[in-house]
């Protein structure tokens, strides 16, 4: 699996995009950030505050509830500021 | 039914003048383009702007961007449209953006046009950092009025012109 970092969330994080194997047991958005929470401080900082996070999922966003698998390309990012 | 996210500026006259070109059915083209301010609506923040960095997320952008541009040509009955975005370290009175729509019809190029800019700051992934003359950086927070701006759209159809 392919994790993007953007922003405030890849500062905290300390990289801004990284390959994992996902755990067999995760499915869902919130059980990968779970499983990422526990990887350092860094990741623990960012995902704090799960309200100020938005996530996408091959590239369309997605909520904590969405599945996710082997393969999947996952985005973690503050509300956007285009424009 | 063009998008286009690059570091580089745009000459607005010379993308005008293409979009479209040769096709009689347009009657109007609307454009708004998007500049980077000296000032900053961070709460009680008052100091100025020296620069900004405008990240975004390759392929995600595009692929929002696109959609965004679908749902206006669902609405409205648009003959062409644009959208330009910059990334990369822009100063106060650069361009950012430009959004431009071409309709037989005034209202639709307006309203397609206010549409896709409003849809476009909600929804397409970029992320501005701020520099203040110190060289103090700060993430842009995403502000409730753009939100609002956006979700007025929500409930409202495309007029047939």
């Amino acid at each position: 699996m392919k994790l993007l970092y953007f922003a405030w969330l890849r500062q905290k994080i300390g990289v801004g995009e990284e390959t994992i194997d996902l755990p067999a047991d995760i499915a869902d958005a919130r059980g990968l950030v779970t499983w990422l929470k526990g990887r350092g401080e860094g990741y623990e900082i960012a995902f704090r505050d799960l309200d100020a996070i938005k996530l996408a999922v091959n590239q369309d966003y997605a909520d904590l509830d969405a599945p996710v698998k082997a393969g999947d390309e996952v985005a973690f990012f503050p509300p956007v500021t285009g424009g | 039914m063009a998008i286009r996210v690059q570091r580089e500026d745009f000459d607005v006259g010379a993308e005008l003048a293409a979009l479209g070109a040769g096709n009689h059915r347009i009657g109007g083209i609307c454009s708004f383009v998007g500049l980077v301010r000296d000032m900053n609506e961070g709460a009680g923040a008052s100091e100025g702007v020296s620069a900004m960095t405008l990240e975004h997320y390759p392929g995600m952008t595009e692929k929002q961007l696109a959609a965004i541009d679908a749902e206006a040509h669902r609405r409205w009955p648009l003959e062409a449209s644009l959208v330009v975005h910059r990334h990369g370290r822009l100063e106060p009175g650069d361009r950012i953006v430009l959004v431009a729509t071409a309709s037989p019809h005034r209202e639709a190029a307006f309203e397609a046009c206010h549409f896709l800019i409003d849809w476009l700051k909600t929804k397409a992934p970029f992320w501005k950092v701020e520099e203040s003359a110190e060289g103090a950086a700060r993430w842009v927070e995403a502000r409730e009025s753009d939100d609002a701006a956006a979700a007025r759209w929500a409930a409202v159809d495309g007029k047939e012109g």
